[in-house]
């Protein structure tokens, strides 16, 4: 009874189901398409153009009869010639670098303790990491200026209880710029480990363990390598926003950690250099483009898998 | 005894990490009630910044803009991130798909002031040319949006894809149509995911600095903003006062939806379960 009118539900399903996919691709792409390339593709451009008082020129011009291509090139050879912004990127991926590896060795135990813990307990510790990632960023990095400053709270308790004489020099240092980040970061290294540990078959570990393995060797050689997709997640969420993180070095750094996202601030806001923002944007994206694909593969990877 | 000393680790190592990401926040409150002029040196308890606030007519007007934006930032981001969602975890194979899902998860982690100070450049080329849009709420919520659909995206997927594939199917085979099967079966499915996809990205937008900075244009001051240039200047009571109110509306507003959100997945669970014993007897 029903056989002949499933072909044409099928093909109805079809016609509908290809609209619908168009519009359920469609729609994001645009947007993506629109917000999110396209920006990119001006900034190039606007970097390598010629700046007429505040008119980009057309890259390409007609005249004569002959296409021209104008490409401007001199904000590149200045940055690659300038010191100051090749130190600059060099100190914006060491804190990153140093931002990573803290987050790493701090989350790690965490996270394995927070996987192993009772089940019924999990919710709750995972509300607990969750919670400070809710409240508001800003206001947490600013919480650390009155906790490190030179009147702050610590200097102010350790000098009432005689820990020290005089206040210790804490903000605007490479240590709390460091803190800063680490702090604010933390979360995002915690919460795919968590993720990956939780996930962990035990049994592996029992056999490790019934086959003479030390509890040491056990970790290092069936816990860690099993976790590397988490790890690797973790640290490219810290390592790639903390390159050019502006909040944290403006309000917690100082004269010592020279930060790329602060240059390229100054560029555009106090300098009004538009051309010369845009470059410093693109040499960064080039420094991150390696990490950004890394992370990429490893999102692709974690919800193309996801269905057991 | 070895057993032990594992717990005691495992009990100091993350009592210590809980510490350093609750010691400001707490610190925030407490200095927030503080009587002395002086921000960090203590001076008995009072109220006295809170009634600062309450005449502090930048911050009101800051704060009314940005609730409107994130409100705005979260709708959007939801719907678009539902979308981007679905194509990713329902359409394995589509031209693009590569680029699509690295565009949509890119925004994650690139640095804000790569995103801000692009789209800003962008949307200028576009003034210039089209006479619109000039700078304000709605170049803020292209940006938020961008980033709040990347967040939302992550969160509505991860539930797709732990969603049986069998409900989706038996509702196609009992001749509901594509958006039919969207609207009554799988909606309903992620509807907890996609609340708090809501909320996460509501706090975010309510949150952000660097992309609102780049976008706003005149009187499109939103009230990160304002804390942050006051920030920028030294330490400020009025900041507290901001701080604590977060804290407390947010707090009690995340508890809340995840008890909420919690309570309704336990619910589905028992019904799901039901109808599989029932199906099976």
């Amino acid at each position: 009874m029903n056989t002949a009118a499933t072909p044409t539900s099928v093909l109805y399903n079809k016609l509908t189901g290809v609209w619908g996919r168009n519009v359920v691709i469609g729609i994001p792409l645009a947007f993506l398409l629109a917000f999110f390339l396209l920006p990119f593709l001006v900034v190039f451009k606007i970097s390598v153009s010629e700046m007429d008082n505040v008119v980009f020129k057309d890259l390409i011009i007609w005249s004569d009869g002959i296409l021209q291509l104008k490409v401007k090139l001199g904000n590149y050879i200045f940055i690659a010639q300038d010191d100051l912004y090749f130190k600059t990127y060099i100190s914006s991926l060491k804190f990153a670098g140093i931002t990573t590896a803290i987050c790493l060795l701090i989350a790690y135990p965490f996270a394995y303790f927070m996987a192993r813990s009772p089940a019924d307990k999990r919710p709750a510790l995972l509300m607990l990491v969750m919670l400070p990632f809710w409240t508001s960023f800003l206001l947490r990095v600013y919480a650390w200026k009155m906790l490190l400053a030179d009147n702050g709270v610590f200097n102010n308790v350790a000098m009432q209880i005689g820990l020290i004489s005089e206040p210790l020099k804490m903000m605007n240092t490479p240590f709390s710029l460091v803190l800063g980040m680490v702090y604010t970061y933390l979360p995002f290294m915690i919460l795919p480990l968590y993720a990956n540990l939780v996930k962990m078959d035990l049994r592996l570990l029992e056999a490790a363990l019934d086959l003479g393995a030390t509890p040491w060797q056990t970790f290092w050689r069936i816990t860690v390598p099993l976790s590397k997709s988490g790890i690797i997640a973790g640290s490219m969420l810290v390592f790639i926003p903390c390159v050019g993180e502006f909040v944290i070095p403006e309000l917690l750094g100082g004269p010592q950690t020279l930060m790329i996202g602060r240059v390229l601030w100054d560029e555009f806001f106090s300098n009004n250099d538009w051309p010369m923002a845009a470059t410093v944007a693109v040499v960064m994206v080039l420094l991150i483009i390696v990490p950004l694909a890394l992370f990429n593969k490893y999102q692709a990877e974690s919800t193309a898998g996801g269905r057991r | 005894m070895k057993f032990n000393a594992g717990r005691v680790t495992s009990r100091v190592w993350m009592g210590a990490v809980f510490v350093f990401l609750y010691l400001p926040i707490l610190t925030l409150i407490v200095l927030s009630f503080n009587g002395s002029p002086m921000v960090t040196s203590w001076g008995g308890w009072s109220l006295r910044w809170y009634e600062a606030l309450s005449k502090d007519a930048e911050i009101i007007s800051g704060a009314k803009l940005s609730v409107e934006i994130a409100f705005l930032t979260a709708c959007g981001s939801v719907v678009l991130g539902t979308l981007a969602a679905l194509a990713l975890s329902r359409f394995k194979r589509f031209p693009g798909r590569t680029l699509f899902a690295g565009m949509v998860n890119s925004p994650l982690v690139m640095p804000e002031v790569i995103i801000g100070l692009s789209l800003l450049l962008m949307l200028v080329s576009v003034q210039r040319t089209f006479g619109f849009p000039d700078r304000g709420l709605m170049t803020i919520w292209f940006g938020h949006t961008l980033l709040g659909m990347a967040y939302a995206t992550v969160v509505v997927q991860s539930r797709l894809q732990e969603m049986s594939p069998q409900l989706e199917e038996a509702a196609q085979d009992l001749g509901c149509r594509p958006w039919q099967v969207f609207f009554l079966v799988t909606l309903p499915l992620i509807s907890q995911a996609i609340g708090s996809a809501w909320l996460l990205t509501f706090t975010l937008s309510l949150d952000d600095v660097v992309l609102s900075a780049f976008l706003s244009g005149p009187g499109s001051t939103t009230m990160p903003i304002v804390i942050f240039s006051r920030a920028r200047l030294g330490l400020s009571p009025s900041v507290n006062t901001v701080a604590t109110l977060t804290v407390l509306v947010v707090s009690v507003g995340v508890v809340l939806a995840s008890l909420w959100i919690a309570r309704a997945e336990r619910k589905r669970a028992q019904e799901m379960s039901a109808a599989f014993r029932g199906a099976g007897a």
